[in-house]
C-alpha cells in the first residue's frame, strides 16, 4: 500500500496560512474572466451596444408606418396634363406623387428606381411601364389603375369593406428582436469562448494553467458561467429594448426564455469549445468560426423568415442550432408558446451542444 | 555563499544509494540527501523523425540549483517540461519526490512551481489578482501579499499586468509559481531578454528560494548566470548531457583555470604545435584570428610567451589574460560558441 501521496508532497516548506476549498479555483477562474470580459471596451459595445444599435437602426429602417406614396411619372405627351389632372383628384387608398417630365427623362427615372411607375398616354388610352420584380412597382401600377378607371366612371360590382390591424406583434421589429437576440447569443458565446480560448492558448496560458492543480473541468465551467451571466444581461438588454423603444408586447413567459436563452448561450459556447479546441492562432479560429456561423447567419431566420428558401432546404435549415433558437425564442416571446410545444427544436439544440462539447473535450489542446 | 559551499561537498556524496535510502525513510535521512528529481534515459522524439532529448540522465537533490545551461534548440525546454508533466517522454522514466505523473499529477503539481520560457499573463487583471487567481488552485498557497513583497511587486500590486516592464513580467512569472508554495521551481530561460539589473533581481529571487530550502531546476543560455546561480550544472548539447559537474569542476576539469588570448600582427603562419610547447598550456584554439591558451600556471606561460614572440621578431595586436569560464567549456566542448545571438 502506498502511502497517502498528497500528505506526503504537501508537507509545506513555509507553514501555509490559508487552505483553500473545493470551489476556490472555480471562484478565482470565474472572477477573473468576468474582470477581464468588463474591462475590455471592445467586448462592452459587440456584446451590449452593437445588438441594441442594431435593433434601433432596422427598426427605425423597417418601422410600421403609414405606406409610402406610389412614385408615379407621366411622360410629356398629349393627355399627359388630363391623366395628371384625373390622378390628382380621384381618391386613393394611398398617397400618389404625380409628375410630368419629357418622355426620356420619365423613362430615366423609373429606370433608377425614382418612380414607381411610368405612365406613357396614348391618345384616349395609357401605357403603364412597370417593374413585375419590384412590389412597389406592382402596386403603383394596380394603385395607378384602379384611379384612372374610377375617375373614368367605373364601379366596383362586389361591396366590400376593410378594417386596419396593425397591434404589435405583427409588426416587422416584433420579428427582428428575437432573432437578434439569437444572432447575439450565438456571435457571444462562439467569440467570447473560442477567440478567448485561443488567445489564451496563443499566450501560452492554458499551458500555464496546465501545470497547476487547477481542476481542468472547473477551468470550462468557469467559462460556461461567465457565459451565462453575460447571456442574462444580454438578454435584458436587447428585449428590453424592444419593450421600451419598440413597445413590443412579450407573450410568453419569462422563465421559458430565460431557459432556452441558457440552453442557446450553453450550445453556442460548446460550439466555441470546438472550433477553438486545436486552433493555435487567432486567424484561425476567426476563420473557423466564420464558416461556422456564415449559414446560419444567411439560412436561420435573423432577419427575415427563412420559410422564403426552397421548399426542399427548409428541413436542413431547421437542423441548424440558430434555427432551432430563433423558432423558440420567436414562438415563446411572440406567440406565448409554452416551452413544451418545443420538443423538437430544443432535441436539436442541446444535441448539437452536447456533441460539440464531447468532441471539444476530446479533441482539446491544452498546451 | 555558504549554500554554494554545502553544495560542493554534499555533490561528491555517493549518490544512487541515497536516493533509494531517501523515497523510503526520508524522515531520518539529512535534507541534502534527499533525491527531488530523478530522471533516466529521457527520450522525446516528435513526429517520429526529431529527437530533441536522447537519453538524459538528471538527478537533483533537495536544496539544489540545477543549471541545464545549452545553445538554443540543445532540448533544454523539452527537458523541462517533460519533467513538468507538461510533455511525455517517448521513453525514460521520471520521478519527482518519488512519484511520477502517471500515478499522481495532481499531487506533484502541487509540489512544483514553474514558470514557462514564455507565457503572456492576462493583461488586464492586476498583479494582485494574478495572484489571487494562481493561488486558488493551489490547496496551501502563500498569502499573495507575502509573495508580493519577497518579488519586490508590492508597488505593482494593483498595475495592469500589461502595463508592467520586461523585468516586472519576469518577476510576477515566477511569483505566479511561487505562490503555490512550491518545494521544487522549474524555471525555462528565467531571464532571458531581461536587463542587467533585473537579471541580477531575478537571481536573488532563486538565491532567497533555495535559502528558504527549496530545490531549483533552471534552464540557461547565459554562462554567467549558470557559473553564479547553479550549484551543479550539466551542459546539454543536441539532446544530450555532454558535461556536468559543479561550475569549478567543469572549468577546472574542460577548460584549465586560466585563458590567455592574444593575436600577433600581420599574422604569421605559425602551427599550433608551437605554442603547445609553452610551459603550462593545456590546449590551443584558434578563433578568428586570435589564438587562446588553455593555461593551469599563467605566471610561467606568460613570460616564455613574451619571449618566444620577442625572439621571432613578431609583434602582438592584442594579448590579454584571463579567468576560465563555462564559455570556454563549451567551446572547447563543442568548438561552438554558446551563444549565436
Amino acid at each position: 500500500m502506498i502511502e497517502q501521496p498528497t500528505e506526503i508532497i504537501n508537507e509545506s516548506r513555509i507553514p501555509a496560512a490559508v487552505v483553500n476549498g473545493r470551489w476556490t479555483g472555480y471562484r478565482m477562474l470565474l472572477m477573473a474572466r468576468l474582470k477581464e470580459l468588463f474591462r475590455e471596451p471592445e467586448v462592452i459595445f459587440w456584446i451590449f451596444m452593437f445588438p441594441v444599435l442594431l435593433a434601433l437602426g432596422l427598426g427605425i429602417a423597417f418601422r410600421n408606418k403609414p405606406a409610402d406614396a406610389a412614385r408615379i411619372v407621366i411622360a410629356q405627351q398629349s393627355g399627359a396634363e388630363h391623366v395628371a389632372e384625373l390622378l390628382r383628384h380621384v381618391h386613393s387608398e394611398q398617397p400618389l406623387k404625380i409628375e410630368v417630365l419629357p418622355s426620356d427623362q420619365a423613362a430615366l427615372g423609373f429606370r433608377l428606381g425614382k418612380f414607381d411607375v411610368e405612365i406613357i398616354p396614348q391618345g384616349s388610352a395609357v401605357e403603364y411601364v412597370y417593374d413585375p420584380a419590384r412590389p412597389e412597382s406592382v402596386l403603383a401600377r394596380s394603385l395607378t389603375d384602379g384611379a384612372l378607371q374610377a375617375a373614368a366612371g367605373s364601379r366596383p360590382t362586389i361591396p366590400t369593406s376593410s378594417r386596419v390591424n396593425s397591434e404589435p406583434g405583427s409588426r416587422y421589429i416584433d420579428f427582428l428582436i428575437p432573432g437578434l437576440l439569437g444572432m447575439n447569443l450565438m456571435g457571444s458565446g462562439m467569440w467570447g469562448i473560442g477567440f478567448a480560448l485561443v488567445e489564451m492558448r496563443q499566450r501560452k496560458l492554458l499551458k500555464r494553467y496546465a501545470a497547476t492543480p487547477m481542476r481542468r473541468r472547473d477551468f470550462l465551467l468557469a467559462l460556461a458561467t461567465s457565459r451565462l451571466i453575460l447571456m442574462m444581461i444580454e438578454l435584458v438588454l436587447v428585449l428590453g429594448f424592444g419593450v421600451v423603444a419598440f413597445h413590443m408586447r412579450v407573450v410568453g413567459s419569462w422563465l421559458s426564455i430565460i431557459l432556452v436563452s441558457c440552453l442557446g448561450a450553453l450550445s453556442f459556447a460548446a460550439l466555441g469549445l470546438l472550433t477553438a479546441s486545436r486552433a493555435q492562432k487567432i486567424e484561425t479560429v476567426s476563420g473557423i468560426m466564420n464558416v461556422v456561423m456564415m449559414p446560419m447567419w444567411i439560412f436561420s431566420g435573423i432577419f427575415f423568415s427563412y420559410e422564403r428558401f426552397p421548399v426542399i432546404v427548409i428541413p436542413f435549415i431547421k437542423l441548424l442550432p440558430l434555427t432551432a433558437l430563433n423558432d423558440m425564442l420567436r414562438a415563446i416571446i411572440l406567440q406565448g408558446s409554452p416551452l413544451s410545444s418545443q420538443a423538437a427544436p430544443l432535441a436539436i439544440i442541446c444535441l448539437w451542444g452536447a456533441l460539440s462539447f464531447l468532441f471539444a473535450v476530446r479533441y482539446f489542446r491544452w498546451i | 555563499m555558504s549554500a554554494t559551499s554545502e553544495w560542493l561537498v554534499s555533490c561528491s556524496i555517493p549518490r544512487v544509494a541515497s536516493w533509494e535510502a531517501g523515497l523510503n525513510n526520508r524522515a531520518k535521512l539529512n535534507m541534502n540527501d534527499k533525491v527531488v528529481v530523478q530522471c533516466k534515459d529521457l527520450r522525446k522524439t516528435y513526429e517520429g523523425k526529431v529527437e530533441a532529448v536522447c537519453g538524459l540522465n538528471l538527478t537533483i537533490y533537495a536544496g539544489q540549483c540545477y543549471g541545464l545551461l545549452g545553445p538554443n534548440g540543445a532540448g533544454k525546454t523539452t527537458t523541462i517540461e517533460i519533467l513538468e508533466g507538461l510533455l511525455e517522454a517517448t521513453s525514460g522514466t521520471v520521478e519527482i519526490l518519488g512519484y511520477t505523473w502517471l500515478d499522481h499529477p495532481t499531487a506533484l503539481r502541487e509540489a512544483i512551481g514553474i514558470s514557462l520560457q514564455e507565457t503572456r499573463l492576462s493583461e488586464k487583471l492586476t498583479v494582485r489578482e494574478t495572484l489571487e487567481l494562481f493561488g486558488g488552485f493551489y490547496r496551501h498557497p502563500r498569502p499573495v501579499s507575502d509573495v508580493l513583497d519577497e518579488l519586490g511587486l508590492t508597488e505593482k500590486a494593483d498595475a495592469w499586468v500589461g502595463k508592467l516592464s520586461g523585468g516586472q513580467k519576469q518577476r510576477l512569472a515566477i511569483a505566479t509559481a511561487l505562490v503555490g508554495n512550491p518545494r521544487i521551481l522549474f524555471l525555462d530561460e528565467p531571464t532571458t531578454g531581461l536587463d542587467p539589473q533585473s537579471r541580477r533581481q531575478v537571481w536573488d529571487i532563486v538565491r532567497r528560494f533555495q535559502s528558504s530550502g527549496g530545490s531549483v531546476l533552471l534552464t540557461t543560455h547565459y554562462m554567467d548566470e549558470a557559473e553564479r546561480l547553479c550549484d551543479y550544472i550539466s551542459i546539454v548539447d543536441h539532446g544530450k548531457v555532454i558535461a556536468e559537474g559543479t561550475p569549478a569542476e567543469l572549468i577546472s576539469g574542460v577548460a584549465g583555470h586560466h585563458r590567455v588570448d592574444f593575436a600577433l600582427e600581420s599574422e604569421p603562419t605559425v602551427s599550433a604545435e608551437l605554442w603547445r610547447t609553452l610551459p603550462g598550456v593545456g590546449g590551443v584554439h584558434h578563433d578568428d584570428g586570435v589564438t587562446a591558451l588553455t593555461v593551469e600556471e599563467p605566471h610561467l606561460t606568460i613570460p616564455a610567451l613574451l619571449a618566444l614572440v620577442e625572439q621571432n621578431g613578431w609583434r602582438f595586436s592584442q594579448l590579454t589574460t584571463r579567468q576560465s569560464s563555462l564559455e570556454d567549456v563549451f567551446v572547447n566542448l563543442t568548438g561552438r560558441r554558446l551563444r549565436e545571438e
